[in-house]
């Protein structure tokens, strides 16, 4: 059985890099269906800017391809699949390492998916070299904080 | 971007008005790097009191203007980061290699 969601959007765009800002635009205007808090808003941006500028200078190497976006709401969790059809990761464990970069030389500093682990909940990375990679973030929004009443 | 040349104090300062990504920097850092050639600076300091957003492009973008400061013989410093902006640099560590400054 399909699992339910509150809510989902889909988006294709083209490989360019005018679409990062696009990308994190689109999926925080989507998200805001939840009432985030403005930190948690931030957070999900700065994790699809990550995703979506790794499919383009990573996964296509400035070569025109798709990258499909998938965000789904539950009552009170965001979950994003960031998907391309490009050159695939060889070693997952060695990519996700802080500082790992295979592009030193684009100024690339290699803090890419460090950011999207600690601003995300959970993160999920499947790749297959020649075909392509999809990672899948997800965050619980307005995770209740403990609160003193005045 | 604005910049500022102090003559006096042979100071740089780069205002980023723009959302610092990948896309961004490009620009910001052609810029960057023409006007510290031109102006051979002592210090170069980037203020981010307008940046709204930024992701991991900010580090490379830093550690990028600082080598290349260096190689011209200037420092470089960063003032006024903003909450999210300064949760990125800590991350990285970059901030032990550049201070924080306050500008007047
Ligand atoms: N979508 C992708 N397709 C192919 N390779 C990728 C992809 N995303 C990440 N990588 C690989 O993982 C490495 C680490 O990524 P990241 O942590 O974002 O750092 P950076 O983007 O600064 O290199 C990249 O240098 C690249 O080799
Ligand atoms: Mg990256």
């Amino acid at each position: 059985m399909k699992e339910q969601f509150e809510n989902e959007m889909n988006l294709e765009f083209l490989s360019k890099s005018a679409n990062e800002a696009f990308a994190r635009i689109a999926v925080a205007a989507f998200v805001s269906q939840l009432d985030p808090t403005i930190e948690e808003l931030a957070d999900i941006k700065t994790a699809v800017s990550e995703a979506v500028t790794n499919c383009i200078i990573h996964g296509y190497e400035n070569e025109i391809g798709i990258v499909k976006l998938h965000t789904k709401l539950s009552k009170d969790e965001v979950t994003i699949e960031i998907t391309d059809n490009g050159k695939g990761i060889e070693n997952i464990e060695i990519a996700k390492e802080p500082l790992y970069t295979t592009k030193p030389n684009l100024e690339r500093s290699g803090m890419g998916f460090t950011i999207m682990e600690s601003f995300m909940d959970t993160i999920n990375i499947e790749s297959i070299v020649d075909v392509g990679t999809k990672v899948t973030m997800s965050k619980k929004i307005r995770v209740p904080q403990m609160t003193t009443m005045p | 971007m604005e910049s500022k040349f102090y003559e006096k104090d042979k100071l740089l300062v780069f205002k980023i008005t723009e959302e610092i990504d990948d896309h961004s920097v490009q620009k910001i850092r052609r810029k960057a790097d023409y006007e510290i050639e031109r102006f051979m600076p002592r210090k170069v300091v980037f203020d981010f009191d307008s940046v709204t957003f930024m992701d991991s492009a900010g580090i490379g973008l830093l550690i990028g203007r600082y080598k290349f400061a260096n190689l011209l013989g200037a420092k470089l410093e960063v003032a006024n980061l903003t909450q999210s902006v300064n949760k990125i640099f800590e991350m990285s560590g970059i901030l032990k290699l550049i201070p924080v400054t306050t500008l007047a």
